[in-house]
């Protein structure tokens, strides 16, 4: 979706202001929020998650801070995974006559389950459509659903530099319609390609981006 | 925009009362106490999580990468070939580091990271971003004027430097291998450590 969250070259979002280093949260609710998206059952998978966080409107995604945009999200998925209901929300307390189920990650699983060495790769029957050096497009695609294919390569020419592996789809998986694997690569695109004849003639941005996104140049 | 919570670290400092919790810091503490009576949440496991990511990761993680690729070459070799592997030999595994690659900063090359879309970042390696790189300014501006950002940063880079930024749009995580400093030759590891910023690692500073 051609959302906010989408804002690779926009101006006028401000200055950026870096910080010390001072830990991870800022505030304790902070980390709660962190801990219990992470924890809950609601998450679904982290594609459906991003995509959530990307449906906040533009106006709020704007205003709210890091941890409000999760916590807005959390309750979101926690109602559309009828985990809880808008009256317990708002109350705070569970309805009268609910079970209380078991917690799906205990205290003593959560080091393995963040340490766990996972992956997003997939074996596919296919090869690869493209290798590297190839000179490829991005596609000009303009789908309302999730998509991880920014704005501001649509349309724009780069070449093949890696390939990755096929790896699980987030514009299927976000929607509950299956990994997709398909195969990704990380794409080179020359800053005047991106920004035009005023940008560094030496500069470049890379892309991890799958291949339904990419035509042959 | 995302900068009014830091007053509640430099509260703890006075002797006076502390402000009333806010208004987010109840609503969370509400859904808490919810999803603990409904028994979908363990309280523990959210102190666990907490913990781990106070403690467990951050970039001293990656910090060690950098020193051990600076100092042992058949480890820097590993690195370029299979980041992955070579990083979860110092047992820097998981969530958000699943598919890990190395980009090196050398005379003439400087990499800088982001995630234009959301936040994306190797957690195993450099823990949670900080709240920069999370927030519009970093990821709007930084594809379109990398020199104009970095400078912000105090990172002036010569204009024949080639500039590649890496924009985080799958589950890659990218991890920038600083130059490192001369004169440090006599250093061990650990020293060497030492000297590997968070800024560094993601591309926004030199050593």
């Amino acid at each position: 979706m051609n959302g906010v969250h989408d804002m690779g070259g926009m101006h006028g979002l401000g200055p950026v202001i870096p910080d010390s280093d001072d830990g991870p949260f800022h505030g304790e609710w902070e980390g709660r929020v962190h801990a219990l998206t992470l924890a809950s059952p609601s998450r679904g998978n982290i594609d459906a998650g991003r995509h959530q966080r990307e449906l906040i409107p533009g106006p709020d995604y704007l205003r709210m801070t890091y941890y409000e945009k999760w916590f807005t999200s959390l309750q979101a998925m926690l109602l559309k995974g009828n985990l809880v209901t808008p009256i317990e929300l708002r109350t705070g307390r569970a309805a009268a006559g609910t079970t209380k189920t078991t917690p799906h990650l205990l205290a003593a699983a959560v080091t393995m389950v963040q340490m766990r060495p996972a992956s997003y790769e997939r074996d596919v029957a296919a090869a690869p459509r493209f290798q590297t050096g190839d000179e490829v497009r991005a596609i000009n695609l303009n789908p309302t659903g999730h998509t991880r294919l920014p704005r501001y390569v649509r349309g724009r020419f780069g070449v093949v530099e890696r390939v990755h592996g096929a790896h699980v789809l987030p514009d299927s998986h976000a929607h509950g319609l299956g990994e997709t694997p398909t195969w990704l690569y990380s794409v080179k695109f020359s800053a005047r390609e991106l920004w035009g004849p005023e940008a560094s003639a030496v500069d470049s941005v890379r892309l991890d981006l799958w291949e339904t996104y990419l035509e042959r140049a | 925009m995302a900068h009014d919570h830091h007053h509640h670290h430099h509260d703890h400092d006075h002797d006076h009362e502390q402000d009333p919790p806010s208004d987010i810091a109840l609503r969370v503490k509400a859904l808490e106490s919810l999803l603990v009576e409904k028994g979908l949440v363990d309280p523990a496991a959210l102190d666990a999580i907490v913990d781990y990511y106070e403690h467990r990761v951050g970039p001293r993680n990656g910090a060690r990468v950098v020193a051990r690729a600076w100092t042992d070459p058949a480890y820097r070799a590993r690195l370029q070939s299979d980041a992955t592997a070579a990083i979860a030999e110092l047992d820097f595994t998981g969530r958000q580091g699943e598919h890990m690659v190395a980009v090196e900063n050398a005379p003439g090359v400087h990499n800088v990271v982001v995630c234009t879309l959301c936040s994306c970042y190797p957690w195993p390696v450099l823990g949670l971003p900080p709240v920069w790189y999370k927030s519009a300014p970093y990821r709007s501006r930084v594809v379109i004027d990398p020199r104009g950002v970095l400078a912000e940063f105090g990172t002036v880079l010569p204009a024949d430097t080639e500039v590649r930024v890496w924009d985080s749009t799958a589950e890659v995580r990218y991890l920038v291998i600083p130059e490192r400093p001369a004169g440090t030759e006599g250093l061990t590891e650990a020293e060497l450590a030492e000297r590997v910023t968070r800024d560094g690692m993601i591309g926004t500073a030199l050593l």
